[in-house]
């Protein structure tokens, strides 16, 4: 690739085409224009008629340089000019590309295999043999060269691991014989590399390619008073981050729960509530994809929801012999203790309920339940647990328990205390040292069973069951078979029991002494993070010992992830608590270039040629100017096809007026869609101001001035109610107010159809209105419709109508049809209907007329005659009214078939 | 019995007879605009109108006195009526190709426009009774609506070869009227011997000048090659614009020279632009016509 300072080129040979313009220069200036042919008949007046100038005999000089430039253009164009072109000394020998290919190169992956894929092709191009080296996927054997095309095309195989480089055997792994090295370095510092740099620097020179930006990274979260804090790590100075929490929301989908912006080397504090809390899963830096910039969390961040239940007659001034005190002095620091009756302890979704000494609950089926879908039930035995024992099963107990208990080493019995036994290797306690002064003067006793054992998971010295646990569907009945205070043993009293609490899932430890924790326990990743932060599941990875895991050794064994043992589950994230982040340092004597992403390679062919392109399009029309054929319309053409090159603003999109919004929804809006004839409108909007006046007067509901509807601008959602005059020349709304009508009828919305036209048309044909009706309905979504049944929720929401009148009557009204299966309900004299509110009523009785009244309440038009057309009107408002009270209560009265049932129940 | 000879014949004569009905009624529809006025010979003579009484005189027959006016006085008169002889109209439309010529899509070709402006002129001719015929192609004059139709036929197939049409005066009868339709732009002596015979004969007519108005503000610029719709005369300038001035003074200066011709010969010389309505320069020719006479 020839260079030519920032610039270099592809195909530098076709810059000799350059040396050709001055030649092309002589030839264009010696062809005129071409001239144009016309056919004139006054041509004989033109004979002999010499020309004064002699300037257009020659092309003008600036024309002949905008060719001259667009040719230039095109020539430089194909010699391919690339600005900042990748600089690579061509040295001799094979090369050897090493990348880190960690957590820390996921961010900027994309340009470090770039710029390995370019060290390759240039290598390849000069017949260079080559082969790469991932330091996170070590090869198994000495590495050996190959075609670097071959290599090449490997290349986009490689992924970065959520791991860092380790130590190896570098002699043993590099390629026999001398080779120049490409380091991709993801920028940081770590003990290995000085081996390897030595190692590589004993076989030729080495060249580092090292991102000029920090590596940003979030360490270990910590849950520190109430609140979540993420240190957001940086391996130099750098921009603020957003840290994102994300996990599950109520509906199970997982989205964003909090975003926080941070410095870097400071921490990002999240405080939530313990609910949003509980739900994150994981912390990432916005916009970065590196398993550095993930942090997922563990139960060490859940702060567990425990019901704490005592026996209601607590006794006054006894703190420290409360049933409660002790456990509460261990679970406070890490759970959220909830204290009342267990019937209100369940409404608020507790992880875990401790019966403190309880011996009957009120409604032990609801607990039971409870434990079935899932729960954590503990009980605490005691004073009161004994007294009421009755021998019975008891499901909310883990084994059958003997009436009545033992004291040992009391006042009044002969043996010693006893001792806990060691934890068997496979409980939940497995691991847990027994401290020696652990002693237990009284319990309950378990009724001797087959499976006893089976259920006891930590015993006494002596093999009686201290603790028995049974499964209750999903969930756990746990029995301590002491009490909770220090009354009948010292266990509360011992740090013992707050291990124990832990192993159990009660509480979690918010600074996690990992090793001792982890121990004693195989862990089975559940969901590993790849080098990029995205997880996945883990498919058959091996469990791994606790001691392992605490090592916090990562590798292709023991990827970052979700690693659970039993009910606990440990993070295992890329940075390790505590760590910080150092930018690499390299040696003096090593060539570094600073950034993969630094200056990129531009290619500006595209450039050049559209610039050539260009520079015809203007050549075309200066010829025309000087030819004399660019004349008045065809100018205007030109100009006409080059605007309509450029592209057209977006029309603005039509949002209601805020003002209006705001008085739509400030009440009850009643509103009808415009027809186009303004006597129509006229009538519907003055038949909405009398229907609203008759609102007011007779019930609660207070309309607000009646508005003429814009379908295409208004939101829809405010309205309560649409009158839809249909004329034969409505015109139809465009299809997005289409979209918007049906999502207001699907939202509870109620447009009144009126054709105003009695239906004059009869059988079988119909009327404009009516034929206007049906192809503006056509794009509705609207249910199947029937005539209201006399039983309709409309004959009764308000007044009890049976007739639908309007300044015509008689004919039908149509509303969405009751559903098949609707039946007459024992001794009531109406079905139960529709649940909901039909979305349409179609008719065409022009109801607007006959509501319709002047500023002062004077009706405007005649309804009937005499007496009769009076009345005709007061039906027609009374329709009205129960047609408002539909949309604004639903089925209300048709809940009236529950009546006898609300009766009965009320009568108990 | 075959049809396909007949199918031949009809075929041509509906081909034929394409053009005929919309430049006839085109004519018709022109020469309506013009209001026809009373045509007499304004000299005794035979004809139906009324002229003059005159004291009788010796030779005049007993039949040619008028009783009545001579029962109201003690002299006999003689009645005279208005001598009403047609006259013959001759017409000349240039069919050469320089008539061809176009300047815009909008506009009619210049043959066409003189075609129309001669028949339209026929019409109102033969509406006042005179009799029209055409010099070429020939036709001998002749009154009456089918002479019509028989000037639009001639009228619609007429070609003459060559880029510029001379005048034709060979079938002029004397004493008549003719009216030479043509842009004038080729030689002008054939012109000149033209009118030159004419006068000779006694006749007297109207010149008009159809031109296209590319023809008179000659709007071009640049390098041009300007050829005759013929081709058998091409000029090259590479500054077409730059021979307006000149290109417009020759053609006024052969206005001018027509104008003098027409003024010697006793005639009328009008010019009339394609771009205008054919209905001014109609009004213009018909009322020449009437101040020759």
């Amino acid at each position: 690739m020839g260079a030519l300072g920032a610039i270099g080129f592809s195909a530098p040979w076709l810059l000799a085409g350059l040396a050709a313009l001055p030649v092309l220069w002589f030839i264009l200036r010696a062809v005129p224009p071409a001239p144009l042919m016309r056919r004139f008949p006054g041509v004989a007046l033109l004979l002999g008629l010499a020309d004064r100038e002699t300037q257009a005999e020659r092309t003008p000089w600036w024309l002949l340089l905008l060719r001259v430039a667009a040719l230039a253009a095109v020539i430089v164009g194909f010699a391919g000019p690339v600005l900042n072109p990748a600089q690579m000394a061509a040295g001799g020998g094979p090369l050897l590309v090493v990348m880190d290919a960690s957590w820390a190169q996921a961010g900027h992956w994309a340009r470090a295999q770039d710029r390995a894929a370019r060290a390759l092709d240039e290598a390849r191009a000069a017949g260079r043999a080559a082969a790469v080296l991932a330091l996170t996927d070590l090869p198994g054997g000495r590495l050996v060269f190959a075609p670097a095309g071959a290599v090449a095309e490997a290349l986009p195989g490689l992924a970065p691991r959520g791991w860092e480089p380790g130590e190896a055997d570098w002699r043993a792994l590099l390629p026999e014989g001398a080779f120049e090295t490409l380091w991709l370095s993801d920028g940081l510092a770590r003990a290995p590399r000085a081996g390897l740099l030595a190692a590589l620097g004993a076989r030729g020179a080495v060249r580092v390619v090292q991102p000029s930006g920090a590596v940003l990274a979030l360490g270990a979260p910590l849950l520190l008073d109430g609140a979540l804090r993420v240190p957001v790590l940086a391996s130099g100075a750098a921009e603020p981050v957003e840290v994102v929490a994300r996990g599950p929301d109520p509906a199970g989908i997982e989205r964003d729960l909090a975003r926080i912006s941070a410095m870097p080397g400071a921490e990002a504090v999240f405080d939530l509530p313990p609910e949003l809390r509980n739900r994150i899963t994981r912390f990432e830096i916005a916009g970065l994809r590196s398993a550095g910039a993930v942090a997922l969390t563990d139960d060490s961040l859940k702060r567990r929801k425990v019901a704490l239940i005592a026996s209601s007659t607590a006794r006054e001034g006894l703190e420290l012999l409360a049933p409660t005190h002790y456990l509460r002095q261990a679970l406070e620091p890490s759970a959220e203790i909830l204290e009342g009756t267990p019937e209100d302890m369940l409404l608020a979704a507790p992880d875990v309920v401790i019966l403190a000494d309880v011996a009957q609950v009120a409604e032990p089926e609801k607990l039971a339940d409870w434990v079935a879908k899932g729960g954590l039930l503990i009980r605490f035995a005691g004073p009161r647990l004994a007294a009421g024992l009755t021998g019975a099963d008891d499901p909310l107990l883990p084994v059958r328990l003997r009436t009545g208990g033992r004291e040992v080493g009391g006042t009044m019995s002969w043996g010693a205390p006893r001792t806990l036994a060691p934890f068997a290797p496979d409980g939940p306690f497995a691991g847990l040292v027994v401290p020696g002064d652990v002693s237990v003067r009284a319990q309950v006793l378990a009724e001797p069973a087959p499976d006893l054992a089976k259920h006891t998971i930590a015993a006494l010295d002596d093999g009686t069951p201290l603790i028995t646990r049974a499964r209750l569907g999903e969930g756990w009945v746990v029995l301590f078979h002491v009490s909770a205070n220090a009354e009948w043993s010292s266990l509360p009293l011992s740090g013992l029991f707050v291990q124990m609490l832990e192993r159990l899932a009660v509480s979690t430890r918010p600074a996690a002494d990992t090793s001792t924790e982890l121990a004693g326990a195989t862990w089975v990743a559940e969901r590993v993070l790849d080098g990029f932060g995205v997880q996945r599941a883990a498919g058959e990875l091996a469990g791994v010992a606790g001691e392992v895991l605490a090592a916090r050794a990562l590798g292709p064994t023991l990827p970052p992830g979700i690693y659970a043992a039993g009910e606990r589950r440990v993070a295992l994230n890329v940075v390790a608590p505590g760590r910080a982040l150092m930018a690499a340092e390299w040696p003096a004597d090593v060539a570094v270039e600073s950034g993969t992403e630094a200056p990129s390679a531009l290619p500006l062919k595209g450039a050049l040629l559209a610039a050539a392109l260009a520079l015809l399009l203007a050549d075309v029309l200066a010829s025309l100017a000087v030819s004399g054929r660019l004349r008045g319309a065809r100018v205007a053409a030109v100009l006409l096809a080059l605007a309509l090159l450029v592209p057209a603003a977006p029309p603005a999109r039509a949002e209601m007026d805020p003002a209006r919004a705001m008085t739509v929804a400030g009440g009850v809006a009643l509103a009808y869609v415009p027809s186009g004839d303004a006597g129509v409108d006229r009538i519907a909007a003055a038949g909405l101001l009398g229907l609203s006046q008759v609102l007011y007067a007779r019930t609660s509901v207070e309309p607000g001035p009646p508005l003429a509807l814009d379908l295409e601008t208004d939101d829809l959602a405010l309205f309560t109610f649409i009158y839809w005059p249909v004329t034969a020349g409505s015109q139809a709304p465009s299809p997005a107010a289409y979209a918007r009508i049906n999502r207001y009828l699907r939202g509870g919305g109620m447009i009144l159809f009126d054709t105003r036209d009695a239906d004059f048309a009869g059988f079988g044909s119909a009327t404009p209105e009516g034929r206007r009706l049906q192809a503006l309905a056509a794009p509705l979504d609207i249910p199947p419709l029937e005539p209201i049944p006399r039983d309709h929720v409309l004959t009764r929401a308000f007044y009890l109508v049976q007739d639908f009148p309007g300044r015509f009557t008689g004919q039908a009204v149509w509303v969405e049809a009751a559903p098949p299966d609707a039946e007459l309900a024992e001794g009531m004299p109406f079905r139960n209907l529709n649940d909901g509110v039909t979305p349409v009523v179609i008719g065409g009785n022009d109801w607007a007329s006959a509501w319709a009244v002047d500023d002062r309440g004077v009706p405007l038009m005649a309804v009937g005659r005499g007496q009769t057309g009076e009345r005709q009107r007061e039906i027609a408002y009374r329709f009205g009214v129960n047609l408002i009270m539909h949309v604004l209560t639903g089925n209300y009265k048709s809940d009236q078939v529950h009546v006898p049932a609300l009766l009965e129940r009320l009568g108990q | 019995m075959s049809t396909a000879p007949a199918l031949t014949l009809r075929r041509e004569a509906e081909v034929l007879a394409a053009p005929l009905p919309p430049l006839l009624v085109a004519a018709q529809q022109l020469a309506a605009s013009v209001q026809m006025g009373g045509h007499g010979r304004r000299r005794a003579g035979a004809g139906d109108e009324f002229w003059q009484f005159r004291a009788a005189a010796a030779g005049d027959t007993a039949r040619a006195i008028d009783w009545r006016r001579s029962a109201r006085s003690d002299a006999q008169y003689v009645r005279e009526r208005e001598w009403q002889a047609a006259q013959s109209v001759f017409f000349w439309v240039d069919a050469a190709a320089s008539m061809r010529f176009s300047g815009a899509a909008t506009r009619p070709a210049k043959a066409a426009r003189a075609r129309l402006l001669a028949l339209a002129l026929a019409v109102l001719m033969v509406r006042a009774g005179e009799r029209v015929g055409l010099l070429a192609p020939p036709a001998p004059p002749r009154p009456g609506r089918a002479q019509l139709l028989r000037l639009a036929t001639l009228l619609a197939e007429a070609d003459a070869a060559g880029d510029y049409g001379a005048p034709e005066v060979a079938g002029l009868a004397p004493q008549g009227r003719a009216v030479l339709i043509s842009d004038f732009l080729g030689d002008l002596g054939a012109v000149e011997a033209a009118l030159a015979a004419a006068a000779q004969r006694g006749v007297t007519g109207v010149l008009v000048q159809v031109l296209d108005p590319d023809e008179e503000a000659f709007p071009y610029d640049g390098r041009v090659i300007f050829e005759s719709m013929g081709g058998s005369l091409r000029h090259e300038t590479r500054a077409a614009g730059d021979l307006r001035a000149r290109y417009l003074a020759r053609l006024a200066e052969r206005r001018d020279r027509l104008a003098r011709l027409a003024q010697a010969a006793g005639w009328q010389f009008g010019t009339h632009h394609s771009g205008q309505p054919a209905t001014a320069a109609l009004l213009w020719a018909y009322a020449a016509l009437e101040r020759g006479r």
